[in-house]
């Protein structure tokens, strides 16, 4: 069988040498390296390495399943941590693997190249004397031609073939030696050196760019500055300058539900946000956009995803003293398909005392056995909100971040629901209610005002959840990968071969040998070498 | 409607199963055919491989075969089964898509119906080009183990597409990752075969006969090379349009998601055989497990992580 490729391997026997400096040592350890066998350990290395990162909640990528984990267990999660199973590729061990895996691969790549520039400008090597013993060889009657138009003619078909093709000429025999598939070697060089720039821009790009998240209710706005963003995460060398200026609203966010199919009645199918969107930091003409889950919005060479979305109840609070303490359109977070959502409601500026709100909201309530509330499908039918009331200091002067779709009610007294006497308060769109204790009242707006039992389409807000991103490097990255993958596409598929044809001279009987050989995999080198034979005959003939 | 259209798809389905299993029956048979021919030549072949050099007796038993090509009418039969149970399969996708009104690969029910039926496509088509008859036992045997747990465990109703999955991007990734699914299966029966064919040519695995019947180890792994080598453009091509994809949906091309963990594996093991194929010491029996590991890592992405493991690609259907 033949060596599947002509890269010079460091074998064994080449390191045999028995003295060995510094400089020999470190020769030893860079041959090591740059083997082939290293290569591969490096690779099953590398794929066994990203393993757990399947099976541990990463930071990077479900932050919130990391803190699960550490409430689950507590005694295992700090191990892990300290292992950096959390953050496996970021992890010391992670990036010495890909980092020593790349090193070898420049250090493979480099004499390659070398190499193969040198064969580049090589002439086909000299016609072997004995064509038995290669890979593949026939022979045909010389028939009428004489001896040197035969071997023109070979060398003509060979060269429009896409070969390289040198005459091998004495006084015992003329020969034509050829070679093609030097794109082989050069797709494969292309290959390896594509993707360090894959990883070089991948890293660059997670540098440049900035992710940030924003959520808005319908009729809410957006302008692309850092202090608005509920989170942000910006790379290493981002500047505050890189936020292309624009401004978003949210005029409307639809949801439309599987409604014929009974077995899946109810299913989303689709979810279509639309906005005015305002580019450039002057511009006062708004132009109308829209988001789907698979269709972003790109505006200032940022992209807009529309990752999640759900109800925001707007509630209005009227104090104690009868002032409106509080009036806005708040998240929800859904809780299941057909979007029980939960959400919080502080209220600092009530008066005498602060107020805080835990709510749920059920766009089509219905009772369980149990005599708790459910929804029972996505959309708007039998819209419920419940609050559970409590007053007290909130400690938002703390300075304690807190978050805000949760409320840790120790500390506050519990006014409605709960272990409160009042039961919770239980309003429909468009419906107030009197707080216990002359605490003020409270109002869940109907955004269609006479929306009632008979249709409450549209009269409770949704929310659309965005993911904004800037990713500079990201056409670079796409850019390597296609010429990776063309790179490949050559290595694998285009066949690397050298063909021979010799006409002897001292023969009376004369006939025409050829000999093929193949270098790396060529599966198809002895049906090749025939079709070219017979090529060769029927030119000879014509 | 819709709904009898799936069950015309299903009876389909279940038809298919049973003519591959019958196909199986009579590739396994034709196993034990050969094992009881190859018992009465195959041993002097042996001796005759050990006492010359091996490049001879490798001819030598070429040219029995040339000589007599041998008719194996349980073959022939088998093959003929499957390409009947392939076109019950392929109707049975069919309707299954019309039923669904999207591309009929959107669950994992729906993954091993279209998975299996391309394994099985290619194993026919790859028949033009190569003789790799003598693969039946383990294409059909394959064949109807995903379909059938595919199909028993993992059914579910036909459904609208939820919009994340409402891409063409779904149409191309996911062909592209089933079709090169079908070449790594195809592949690993070769290296599977190739393995039993290097111990027996070792001199062990006496008993199963029905290997002298078939190619020697080397051209096995040239086999195999080819076909893995084609599943691992197309898995490139997989990865990228995930990427692509992702980049679309979730607004990043890479974030280490559990698909895309097992993705990166997969194709690293296959970078790794590549690898292995080329370079002294790792070619033959390393590479060709390489190959089986790899294909293990495709059954598990494909099952445990899709059943168990947490993630963004929630489509199992489940
Ligand atoms: C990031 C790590 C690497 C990846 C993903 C990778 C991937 C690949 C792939 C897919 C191939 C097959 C396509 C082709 O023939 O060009 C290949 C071939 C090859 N690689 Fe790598 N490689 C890596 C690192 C290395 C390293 C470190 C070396 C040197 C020690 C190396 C040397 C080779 C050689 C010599 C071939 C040609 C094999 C043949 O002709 O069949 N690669 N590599």
């Amino acid at each position: 069988m033949s060596r599947p490729f002509d890269h010079v391997e460091s074998s064994a026997d080449s390191i045999n040498q028995p003295k060995l400096g510094t400089g020999g040592y470190l020769r030893f350890f860079w041959r090591q390296l740059t083997s082939m066998r290293t290569a591969i350990i490096l690779l099953l290395l590398l794929a066994i390495a990203a393993v757990p990162g399947s099976m541990w909640p990463q930071r990077s990528s479900d932050p919130n399943g990391v803190i699960q984990f550490f409430s689950q267990n507590p005694d295992l999660a700090p191990v892990l941590d300290k292992l950096q199973l959390f953050d496996v590729y970021t992890s010391v061990w992670f990036s010495a693997i890909y980092l020593l895996l790349f090193i070898s691969l420049i250090g493979c790549v480099l004499p390659r190249t070398i190499h193969h520039l040198k064969s580049l400008r090589a002439r086909p090597p000299r016609t072997p004397a004995r064509f038995e013993r290669l890979q593949a060889h026939l022979t045909a009657p010389l028939g009428e031609a004489d001896a040197v138009q035969a071997i023109d003619a070979a060398q003509k078909i060979l060269k429009r073939g896409g070969y390289r093709v040198e005459r091998y000429d004495n006084e015992k025999s003329l020969s034509v030696s050829a070679e093609r598939g030097y794109l082989r070697e050069t797709g494969n060089l292309v290959f390896h050196t594509a993707l360090i720039g894959v990883l070089i821009t991948v890293g660059l790009g997670g540098g440049f760019g900035y992710t940030g998240q924003k959520v808005l209710a319908e009729g809410q706005s957006f302008a692309n500055v850092k202090g608005n963003y509920d989170s942000f995460s910006p790379g290493r060398f981002f500047t505050d300058s890189d936020l292309a200026p624009f401004r978003l609203k949210l005029d409307g966010f639809s949801a439309t539900y599987e409604e014929n199919d009974l077995l899946s009645y109810g299913k989303p199918i689709d979810y279509t946000a639309t906005l005015s969107t305002w580019e450039g930091s002057d511009s006062s003409e708004s132009k109308p956009a829209t988001i789907k889950v698979n269709e972003p919005l790109s505006i200032g060479g940022t992209n807009i995803y529309l990752l999640g979305n759900g109800y925001a109840p707007t509630v209005t609070v009227r104090d104690g003293e009868g002032n409106v303490a509080y009036r806005a359109s708040v998240p929800f977070l859904p809780q299941d398909a057909n979007l029980t959502s939960t959400g919080v409601i502080r209220v600092p500026d009530a008066k005498p005392e602060q107020l805080a709100m835990i709510g749920f909201f059920y766009p089509t309530a219905a009772s369980l056995p149990s005599g708790a509330l459910t929804s029972i499908h996505p959309d708007l039918r039998n819209p419920v909100l419940t609050l559970r009331v409590f007053k007290g200091d909130l400690g938002l002067d703390s300075g304690i971040p807190q978050n805000v779709y949760a409320l840790d009610p120790t500390g506050l007294t519990p006014v409605a629901g709960g272990d409160a006497a009042e039961p919770a308060i239980e309003l429909t769109p468009g419906q107030s209610a009197e707080l216990p204790g002359g605490l003020g009242t409270i109002t869940f707006e109907s955004a269609v005002p006479g929306a009632n039992e008979s249709d409450w389409t549209g009269s409770v807000p949704r929310f659309a959840s965005l993911d904004i991103h800037h990713d500079p490097a990201q056409g670079w990255v796409l850019a390597f990968v296609l010429i990776a993958i063309a790179g490949l596409l050559a290595s694998l598929f285009v066949p690397r071969r050298r063909v021979w044809v010799r006409v002897s001279l001292s023969k009376k009987a004369a006939e025409i040998e050829y000999a093929a050989l193949a270098r790396g995999e060529d599966p198809r080198l002895e049906a090749a070498l025939e079709e070219f034979a017979s090529r060769h005959a029927s030119e000879l003939k014509a | 409607m819709t709904i009898s259209f799936d069950t015309f798809a299903l009876i389909a389905i279940y038809s298919a199963m049973s003519v591959y299993a019958i196909a199986f029956v009579f590739f396994a048979m034709d196993l034990a055919k050969r094992s009881a021919e190859a018992g009465e030549s195959a041993e002097e072949v042996a001796v005759s491989a050990r006492q010359q050099q091996g490049v001879i007796a490798t001819l030598e038993r070429t040219v029995r075969q040339t000589e007599a090509p041998p008719t194996r009418r349980l073959e022939r039969t088998g093959m003929a089964l499957t390409a009947i149970a392939w076109i019950l399969h392929v109707a049975g996708a069919v309707l299954r898509g019309l039923a669904d009104g999207h591309v009929p690969w959107s669950n994992m029910f729906e993954f091993s119906m279209i998975s299996s039926g391309i394994i099985v496509g290619v194993f026919l088509f790859i028949q033009f080009w190569q003789d790799l008859r003598f693969l039946g036992t383990y294409v059909a045997g394959f064949t109807l183990v995903v379909l059938g747990v595919g199909t028993v465990l993992f059914y579910v109703p036909v459904a609208p597409l939820p919009p994340a999955l409402q891409s063409y991007w779904l149409v191309i990734h996911v062909f592209l990752a089933t079709l090169a699914t079908a070449f790594f299966g195809v592949g690993a029966g070769l290296s599977l075969i190739q393995l039993l064919q290097t111990s027996r040519e070792a001199g062990r695995l006496k008993s199963w006969k029905f290997l002298a019947t078939m190619q020697d180890s080397a051209k096995l792994e040239n086999l195999a090379y080819r076909v893995i080598v084609v599943g691992f453009v197309l898995w490139s091509f997989t990865l990228i349009a995930g990427a692509i994809w992702a980049e679309r949906a979730w607004g990043r091309f890479w974030g280490w998601d559990t698909k895309e963990v097992w993705t990166f594996i997969i194709w690293v093991l296959f970078a790794g055989y590549i690898h292995a194929r080329a370079t002294r010491g790792w070619r033959g029996t390393r590479s060709a497990w390489l190959a089986l590991v790899g294909m293990g890592a495709v059954a598990f992405n494909y099952t445990i992580v899709n059943l168990f493991f947490k993630g963004l690609h929630t489509y199992s259907g489940l």
